[in-house]
């Protein structure tokens, strides 16, 4: 979609040339939606030029329970996002600060969280525990991955107990939730964030809107389950649009890198 | 082996025993504590303390109802929020006095509604599962009938994961799944058996530590025998846990779930991006 001349916003239909596009951060100038990206194009956005190095690209999914059409949908999402899983994972500098980075991919089975997103998360969380570092996730998730079964669940409870690994040593998590944040991932590491910010319009809940239209029968009201309605309710701490993301998170990162004083526990378990 | 629809519906039978049976059956002199202290008391999820054999425990576990009016009232046993921080309130309390974790597991799945969202459903489950895997304290966790999702898991970060026979854990019901995977809900017999959602195999994938035997057709036949099993299962694990100082305790839980997940390494990739 973002390589040809122009591009169409899925929201209102307005065509955009691609390069005014790539300029206003890939959201619609007319409407504001906010277009999905591929981590390279994360990168581009957040990262100092040059400074992302991956780690952990080497995992990848099996297909542990033969689940139907499974193996197929991964080799037609490989091939697509040249190589990569629904999660990104390395190291990087924002504003010359080091941090640990992972970038969920919506191209990718809708970044849904199987075996290797789990583990190239907790991976991360533990890389960036040893190696005293700032975790910073752009998340964006369908949820659990259900072709991978009760596997992709246990994740779940997995990057949730390498958050508290990473507290351990007094390390934050700041989280970006972007358009859709939605089941297993919400109720795990995307809901555990020292500091959330969401990007202005984005989806966010644990269940989808048709999952519980269908249980309480009635219709939803208007703005349910975005980040403003989040943010209203107390879920997340900031709402920015894509433009002010990167010095938002510069400055949160700036506050995090020194300490105040020294701790009692010396930053042990 | 049972066709995995048919210990779906095991599963969901009404004559299962309950949360509250097992209470009762398990745990004497139980005192049920009540509350959130934050928004309200869920019916949905239940427990309290006791004593098990000699040892002063906290147990909990969702509840669902013995007939149409009572499964209204508890939602099925699909907890809100509250219900999940009724829950961890009460097993911070049983760190705070040392008292082993017994969970109790059957619900279809966390409420999906308004007011659940409104109060951070994603929150509350995402932060029991932080919780759970620090907490100072033994947990066992015995999934009785459904183990719903994020809902189920959200109690279910224990030491300790057994199964009743006939009892069911899944990312998502066999129904929601074959809704998405062929459009088409009828489906759910196939999905079930694709899911592999059944106590045999979650043995084999490594998630779950054993398996509880069921008598006759399932425990809704003589619930006094599979809480019998049940029973025996619980003490033999806190007997090994109970031994563990604090230390060892937390690590290995959190090493057994790290371990859980398929993948290979494929080094031909490696820097791609
Ligand atoms: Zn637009």
């Amino acid at each position: 979609m973002l390589n040809r001349l122009f591009v169409q916003c899925p929201q209102c239909q307005t065509t955009h040339f691609i390069s005014f596009f790539k300029s206003a951060h890939y959201v619609c100038s007319r409407c504001g939606h906010h277009s999905r990206l591929d981590p390279p194009h994360w990168i581009r956005q957040l990262c100092d030029r040059g400074t992302f190095r991956s780690l952990f690209a080497n995992l990848k999914s099996l297909d542990p329970l033969r689940f139907p059409q499974y193996r197929q949908k991964l080799d037609a999402a490989e091939r697509a996002a040249s190589g990569w899983e629904a999660v990104v994972t390395g190291t990087a500098e924002i504003g010359d600060m080091p941090v640990a980075l992972a970038i969920m991919d919506p191209g990718f089975i809708m970044a849904s969280m199987g075996s290797v997103v789990g583990e190239k998360i907790a991976r991360l969380l533990e890389h960036a525990a040893d190696h005293r570092l700032p975790v910073v996730i752009v998340i964006c998730s369908g949820g659990a991955r259900m072709q991978e079964g009760i596997l992709s669940l246990m994740q779940m409870a997995k990057t949730a107990a390498a958050v508290r690994r990473l507290h351990g040593k007094r390390q934050p998590l700041i989280t970006i939730l972007t358009d859709p944040t939605t089941g297993g991932v919400t109720a795990s590491f995307a809901m555990l964030g020292d500091v959330s910010i969401a990007e202005t319009g984005a989806l966010i809940g644990f269940a989808g809107p048709r999952v519980i239209q269908q249980t309480i029968g009635q219709k939803l009201p208007p703005g349910f389950q975005t980040a403003e309605f989040l943010l209203e309710k107390g879920m997340v701490d900031i709402v920015v649009p894509r433009k002010h993301l990167r010095a938002t998170l510069v400055g949160v990162l700036k506050i995090h890198r020194t300490r105040p004083y020294p701790f009692h526990h010396g930053g042990g378990e | 082996m049972k066709p995995a629809i048919d210990v779906v519906r095991l599963a969901r039978h009404p004559k299962r025993p309950t949360s509250r049976d097992f209470i009762e059956y398990l745990v004497r002199d139980f005192v049920e504590l009540h509350g959130d202290r934050r928004f309200a008391d869920d019916p949905a999820i239940i427990g309290g303390i006791g004593f098990f054999a000699d040892i002063p425990v906290t147990i909990l576990g969702h509840q669902k109802g013995r007939n149409v009016r009572e499964n209204i009232r508890r939602h099925f046993g699909m907890a809100h929020p509250e219900g999940y921080r009724k829950a961890l309130r009460l097993m911070k309390q049983a760190e705070r006095f040392g008292r082993p974790v017994i969970t109790l597991i059957d619900t279809p799945g966390a409420y999906p509604g308004i007011g659940a969202e409104e109060r951070g459903q994603a929150e509350a489950i995402a932060t029991n599962l932080y919780e759970m895997s620090g907490l100072r304290v033994p947990i066992v966790a015995l999934v009785t009938g459904e183990g719903g999702s994020g809902g189920a898991l959200g109690i279910g970060v224990a030491d300790r994961v057994f199964m009743l026979a006939n009892a069911i854990y899944s990312v998502i019901s066999p129904e929601g799944c074959a809704s998405i995977l062929w459009k088409d809900a009828a489906k759910a017999s196939a999905a079930a058996e694709a899911l592999r959602l059944r106590a045999v195999d979650l043995k084999e994938l490594g998630v779950i530590d054993g398996i509880i035997a069921e008598p006759g057709e399932g425990a809704h036949e003589q619930p006094g025998e599979a809480m019998g099993h049940a029973r025996k299962a619980i003490a033999m694990a806190l007997k090994e846990l109970l031994v563990l100082d604090e230390e060892t305790l937390v690590r290995s839980r959190y090493d057994k779930f790290r371990r859980m997940g398929a993948f290979t390494l494929d080094d031909g990739l490696s820097g791609l991006i």
